[in-house]
């Protein structure tokens, strides 16, 4: 992954909308932060393989980004996003990686269901 | 000297790779490379949900599972282990199975191996979900068992309670004669190592040195199957 270039991630979003895609969504503080913090509230959600189709994307911001997906009955979003890559199976895989290098958000858009 | 009781066969079993490096890494080294024990590990996940992927990234959520296959592929080897079992679940999912699948998966496993001595989490004190679901459904499965044929269960603990709620540990293995197997288990595990060092620090008694607590000492539970009685 690279660090986000905001135009050429809009420019390989824009060609997924309009199709059946599969996304990954993922927001984590870990399973351990209750752990280290006890007062640290831990939240977090996942979905994977869900199939949506969205009618544009947009990417917003600058060093952290937000990227919203804009369904014909909803919205998809993630917020926090800093590398993103077009991988060999042609998905598009976005993360938010913390300053110590940790996952704290991943959107990824793929045409084909991703593994397990 | 380590004194460990000789053991016919040792089952592990951990939801993520590297729960072993810091749990048993000294102890199953002493057993397979100084007793010849026959010891099988079953690892129910890749880890694929670990968070360390470096900024700038080494990887992406979607070519972890591979790396961390192949360190704990090398974990294995470092302590001497054969019988390396990948179980095919996904991380931080284990305890959204179905409770009597997972509990049949681990009754499988000791069906086939007749283990006399099975590594595990102590439930409710493992912190995490998956530790905490891998550890009932082993315990329940034991708890199954005729006790005059159940093997013995130790469990890892760290949560932040644990000595004031168990009080210190059962079983105390002095590993400092299998250090350099157990460091070399846990730089198996590259991808994780900043993260685990971290996890060390937390369950390193306070005031005793780092490396003299993790790297000298492992510590074990005995879990008494029926305590879990559903």
């Amino acid at each position: 992954m690279q660090e986000v270039h905001a135009e050429t991630l809009q420019t390989l979003l824009n060609s997924f909308a309009g199709k059946d895609v599969y996304i990954h969504l993922e927001t984590t503080n870990g399973s351990y932060a209750a752990h280290y913090d006890e007062k640290f509230f831990n939240a977090g959600a996942f979905i994977r393989n869900a199939k949506i189709s969205y009618e544009h994307a947009k990417v917003v911001g600058t060093e952290q980004y937000r990227v919203g997906l804009k369904m014909p009955h909803g919205w998809v979003y993630a917020q926090g996003i800093t590398h993103y890559e077009l991988d060999e199976f042609g998905r598009i895989l976005m993360a938010g990686l913390d300053y110590s290098g940790k996952l704290a958000v991943a959107l990824e858009i793929s045409e084909t269901p991703f593994t397990y | 000297m380590l004194n460990l009781q000789p053991q016919r066969q040792i089952l592990i079993v951990y939801p993520h790779p590297d729960d072993e490096a810091f749990s048993v890494a000294g102890t199953i080294s002493y057993y397979r490379k100084k007793m010849n024990t026959p010891v099988t590990y079953a690892c129910l996940t890749l880890g694929e949900m670990g968070r360390n992927l470096g900024n700038p990234p080494f990887a992406t959520r979607e070519s972890l599972p591979e790396i961390r296959r192949k360190e704990l592929q090398a974990a294995a080897a470092a302590m001497g282990i054969e019988d390396l079992r990948m179980l095919g679940f996904r991380d931080k999912t284990v305890e959204f199975e179905d409770d009597e699948k997972m509990v049949n998966v681990m009754a499988d496993l000791i069906a086939e191996l007749n283990p006399s001595l099975i590594f595990t989490f102590y439930p409710g004190f493992a912190v995490h979900p998956d530790h905490e679901a891998t550890a009932r459904a082993v315990v329940e499965a034991v708890r199954r068992i005729p006790q005059a044929e159940r093997p013995e269960v130790y469990g890892c603990a760290f949560a932040n309670d644990t000595l004031e709620k168990l009080g210190e540990p059962h079983v105390m293995v002095n590993i400092s004669e299998m250090k350099a197997d157990k460091i070399q288990t846990i730089k198996a595990h590259a991808s994780q190592t900043g993260w685990m060092i971290q996890e060390a620090e937390k369950r390193a008694d306070d005031g005793e040195p780092l490396s003299e607590s993790w790297l000298n000492f492992e510590r074990f539970y005995i879990v008494n199957p029926d305590h879990f009685a559903k």
